[in-house]
C-alpha cells in the first residue's frame, strides 16, 4: 500500500516552545502556556488569558538578524523561525536544488501592524513601509526569501482550518509531480483585531480553556507558526532520507451550515474525515490516536463530538484536544498539530486533554485526561474553521 | 489525465462586463487614479434583504459565479476555489476603525464574522448548500493562479468534474489611501493615465470579481482548454525568457506556437519592463494584448485577464481596443497570459482552442 507522502523535517513556535523539543517536553510534562497577555495592550486584558510566545517583536527580529528598518509583521517573523527550523531538520542545505515550493497560511498577516499604524500612516512616512507586511501574501515573501527559496509560493486562508489545508495543497502537489519537496505550514500572531473580534462573538474563555467539558466556557487564543518538509519518494530515496512520519490521508469538505457556526450533526467534519480516509485506504479502527480540534467553544465540541461519534462509532480511539497548552492559533493550529501528531507517532504518546472535569451531556465520549504511552501507527487531526471550512489530516509511522 | 475545459465564466469589474456582449460596452476611463465598480443588477441574484448584509466583494463574487455556472448550465460543483490577494478588506477596515476609534469597546461582531479571507467562498457554497472542497488563496498576485493551479488538479486527477474558481477583490476607503501613500497607487495629480504610454510609477486601481467553470468534458459552451499555469515567487527581468521557454516547452510548445500573448502591463514604469522586454523580444512578431486600462490593477485582475482570453480563443478576435501592437494572427489557437505585480508574483497561464 502507498504510505502517503514523507515528511522530512518539521520547526515549532509556540507558547510552550520556541523548539520542536520544547513543544514535546511541555506536552509530555503538563506543562501549558496559557497566561495573562503582556506583549498586547488591550483592555482585556484582565479578563482573557492567551498562548502567548514571550518574546518581543524585538527580540524575534535580533533573532531572525533582521536590519532595524525591517517591515517584518510578527506572523512574518514567528513563521521565518518556523520555517528557518524545519528546512534544517529535513538536513537541506540548498534549497534550491530540487524544485521547491513553500506553501504557508495565515489569517491575520500584518494586521498587528496595520493596528498599531492605521492613524500613523497619514502623518509618519517612516512608518509607511508597515502598509505592504498587511498583505498574507507578502508575510509568505518574506519566509520565502529568508530561506532563499525561489519557485512556487502561495498562501492559504480558509480561517481556523489554513494550516490543514495549505498542508493537503503540498501533499498533492507532491503526489502530482508538480513539486519535488514543499515546506507547508502556517502562522499566526496574537493581534488586538482576533482578540476583539472572538471577543464581540462571545466564545473566549475569561480562564482556561477545556476542550469536551460540559462546563466549558470558550478558548484561549493563541499565537504560534509550525512548517513541515514534504519531500518526493524520489527525493527521500536519492538523498537516503531519514522519514519521520507520513502524511497519509487529507480531505476537506464545507459544513455550508453558517458563516461562523459549525452544524448540529457536523457534517463538514463528518465528510472531511471520510475523505481523508478514503485518501488514506486506512479505517477508522486503523486510527490510535485523534487530536481533536477541541476548541473548548460550546459549538465547536459538541459538533465535532458528534462528526467522531458518526465516524467512530462505539470503537472511539484514545482523542485529546491539545488547545489547553498552545491557546487556539487559527491558521498555525492545524501546523502545531500537526508537529504533535508526528511527535506522538514517533514516541507513541496520547497527549492529556487538561482541564477536563465533567463529560458532556450531550454524548459519553471522554477525552484522555493523563498522558498515555502506547504503540501509537496512525494519528488522526481536525481543524475546522470559519466559512464552514473543515479539514482533516492522518498522519502514520514512518 | 482528464482535460480541464473553461465551460463557463462571468465578470463583475469597473467595465459593463455582465450580461452583454463581449467588451461591447468599453469606455476607458483616463481620468480616475481608483475606477468605480460598473455595478451589476444584484437583485437578480440575491435576495434583498440578504444583499444589505453582504461586503460588495461578496455579493460581487455570487453574481459572477451564478453567471458563470448558469453559462456552464451547472448548479452542483465538486470544488469552489477562491483567489483573493487583499480579502474582505471593507468588513476588516470597518471592525478594525471601529475598535481604534471606539478603544475596543461596543463592538459587535459582524463585520468579523465577514472579515476572514474564505468568507467569500464559504458564502458561495452556502448558498449553494455545496458541501465539496472549499479552499481560499491569498498571495498577492497569484491568488487566482493558485487557484487555477488547485483546480487543474482537482479535474485532471478526477477529485471533481465541475470546479467553480475565481477572483475577487474589493476596494476599501482605507487601503486605497495607504497604497497611495506607499506609491502603488498612481498619484491623484498625474492625470491622464495610460497603461501603454505611461511616464510615472504605481497603477490605475479597481475591483472586482471573475468566475469560471472548469469542467472535464467539452461542451457546446466551451471557451477553451485551460492547459497549464504556473507561479514563481520572484524572477529577475532577464529570468522570465527561459522561465516562459521551459513552461511552454512542458506542454511540448515553442514561443512560435503562441498565437497571442495577452500581458499584465500597468502602467507603472518600474516594473512594466519585464512586459516589453517579452513584447520588444521573443513575442515582438505575436499579436499582443492587454487589458489592465480596462479593468485596473488589483491582486485577481489577472482573472479578468484570462476572461479576456477566454474570449479570444473562442471568438477567435482580438477587439481593437485591448489590442497593443497591429499583428492580425490567422487563428488564435495558444493564448499565453503572463503577469507579475512589483516584480514578484510571476504566472503565466496557457489556453487553448479545442
Amino acid at each position: 500500500m502507498n504510505k502517503g507522502v514523507a515528511i522530512t523535517g518539521m520547526g515549532i513556535i509556540s507558547s510552550i516552545g520556541a523548539t520542536v523539543e520544547e513543544n514535546f517536553n511541555a506536552l509530555v510534562n503538563g506543562r501549558p502556556g496559557i497566561t495573562v497577555i503582556d506583549n498586547i495592550d488591550t483592555i482585556h486584558k484582565n479578563n482573557i488569558k492567551v498562548g502567548e510566545i514571550k518574546k518581543t517583536n524585538n527580540q524575534l527580529a535580533q533573532e531572525l538578524n533582521l536590519p532595524a528598518d525591517n517591515n517584518f509583521s510578527r506572523t512574518a517573523m514567528l513563521a521565518t523561525i518556523a520555517a528557518k527550523q524545519a528546512v534544517k531538520n529535513a538536513g537541506i542545505t540548498d534549497i534550491n536544488e530540487y524544485n521547491t515550493g513553500l506553501i504557508s497560511a495565515t489569517t491575520v498577516g500584518g494586521m498587528d501592524m496595520t493596528e498599531t499604524y492605521f492613524y500613523d500612516y497619514m502623518e509618519r512616512p517612516d512608518n509607511r513601509r508597515y502598509i505592504e507586511s498587511h498583505d498574507a501574501g507578502d508575510n509568505t515573501h518574506k519566509i520565502a526569501n529568508e530561506l532563499g527559496l525561489k519557485g512556487m509560493v502561495t498562501t492559504i486562508s480558509t480561517a481556523c482550518s489554513s494550516a490543514a489545508n495549505a498542508i493537503m495543497l503540498g501533499a498533492r502537489l507532491i503526489k502530482s509531480g508538480k513539486l519535488d519537496r514543499v515546506i507547508v505550514g502556517g502562522a499566526d500572531a496574537l493581534s488586538k483585531f482576533t482578540i476583539n473580534g472572538f471577543k464581540t462573538l462571545m466564545i473566549l474563555s475569561d480562564t482556561y480553556n477545556t476542550p469536551f467539558d460540559n462546563n466549558r466556557k470558550g478558548l484561549n487564543l493563541g499565537e504560534a507558526a509550525a512548517f513541515i518538509v514534504l519531500e518526493s519518494d524520489e527525493v527521500v530515496k536519492k538523498q537516503n532520507k531519514k522519514v519521520l512520519a507520513y502524511l497519509s490521508g487529507y480531505g476537506n469538505a464545507n459544513d455550508a451550515y453558517h458563516q461562523t457556526a459549525s452544524s448540529e450533526n457536523g457534517d463538514g467534519a463528518f465528510l472531511a474525515m471520510e475523505k481523508a480516509f478514503k485518501i488514506s485506504g486506512l479505517q477508522p479502527s486503523d486510527v490510535d490516536y485523534i487530536n481533536a480540534h477541541g476548541t473548548a467553544t460550546p459549538n465547536n465540541d459538541l459538533s465535532e463530538g458528534r462528526a467522531l461519534i458518526r465516524a467512530f462509532g462505539s470503537n472511539m480511539p484514545d482523542f485529546s484536544s491539545t488547545k489547553p497548552f498552545t491557546g487556539h492559533t487559527l491558521a498555525a493550529a492545524a501546523a502545531i498539530e500537526a508537529v504533535y501528531s508526528i511527535l506522538a507517532l514517533q514516541n507513541g504518546v496520547v497527549y492529556p486533554n487538561l482541564n477536563f472535569e465533567t463529560p458532556m451531556e450531550e454524548f459519553n465520549i471522554i477525552p484522555q485526561t493523563v498522558l498515555k504511552e502506547k504503540e501509537i501507527n496512525h494519528v488522526l487531526s481536525n481543524s475546522f474553521g470559519f466559512g464552514g471550512n473543515c479539514s482533516t489530516l492522518l498522519f502514520s509511522k514512518s | 489525465m482528464k482535460k480541464c475545459y473553461i465551460n463557463g465564466t462571468a465578470c463583475v469589474s469597473s467595465q459593463k462586463t455582465i450580461n452583454t456582449a463581449f467588451l461591447q460596452d468599453i469606455i476607458v476611463n483616463h481620468g480616475d487614479n481608483i475606477l468605480e465598480l460598473a455595478l451589476p443588477d444584484y437583485k437578480e441574484v440575491i435576495p434583498p434583504a440578504a444583499a444589505r448584509r453582504m461586503a460588495k466583494g461578496v455579493k460581487n463574487g455570487i453574481v459572477a459565479s451564478h453567471w458563470a455556472m448558469k453559462e456552464a448550465g451547472t448548479q452542483n460543483p465538486g470544488a469552489i476555489i477562491t483567489g483573493t490577494g487583499m480579502g474582505c478588506s471593507v468588513d476588516s477596515e470597518k471592525f478594525l476603525k471601529a475598535l481604534i476609534d471606539n478603544k475596543e469597546e461596543f463592538l459587535t461582531p459582524t463585520s468579523f464574522i465577514q472579515s476572514t479571507h474564505n468568507t467569500v467562498g464559504g458564502q458561495i457554497a452556502l448558498g449553494l448548500q455545496c458541501k465539496a472542497y472549499n479552499f481560499t488563496y491569498v498571495n498577492g498576485a497569484v491568488s487566482f493562479e493558485s487557484s487555477l493551479i488547485d483546480a487543474i488538479m482537482q479535474i485532471e486527477e478526477g477529485d471533481a468534474a465541475t470546479v467553480l474558481v475565481g477572483g475577487v477583490e474589493e476596494t476599501a476607503e482605507n487601503t486605497m489611501n495607504f497604497l497611495q501613500l506607499s506609491g502603488s497607487i498612481k498619484d491623484k495629480a498625474q492625470s491622464p493615465y495610460s497603461v501603454l504610454e505611461s511616464y510615472t510609477t504605481g497603477a490605475v486601481f479597481s475591483e472586482g470579481a471573475t468566475f469560471f467553470v472548469l469542467e472535464d468534458e467539452q461542451k457546446d459552451t466551451t471557451y477553451a482548454e485551460l492547459k497549464d499555469v504556473a507561479i514563481y515567487n520572484v524572477l529577475k527581468q532577464d529570468e522570465v525568457q527561459a522561465k516562459l521557454e521551459a513552461f511552454l516547452a512542458n506542454n511540448k510548445l515553442t514561443v512560435n506556437d503562441i498565437d497571442a500573448i495577452v500581458l499584465g502591463c500597468n502602467g507603472d514604469t518600474r516594473y512594466d519592463g519585464y512586459y516589453t522586454a517579452l513584447a520588444n523580444g521573443i513575442f515582438s512578431a505575436t499579436p499582443q494584448a492587454y487589458y489592465k486600462h480596462l479593468s485596473g490593477e488589483f491582486n485577481t485582475a489577472s482573472a479578468f485577464g484570462l476572461w479576456v482570453a477566454s474570449h479570444i480563443v473562442k471568438l477567435q478576435e482580438i477587439p481593437q481596443v485591448i489590442k497593443v501592437n497591429s499583428i492580425e494572427g490567422k487563428s488564435y489557437k495558444n493564448v499565453l497570459l503572463y503577469n507579475q505585480y512589483r516584480g514578484v508574483d510571476h504566472s503565466f497561464t496557457l489556453i487553448s482552442q479545442c
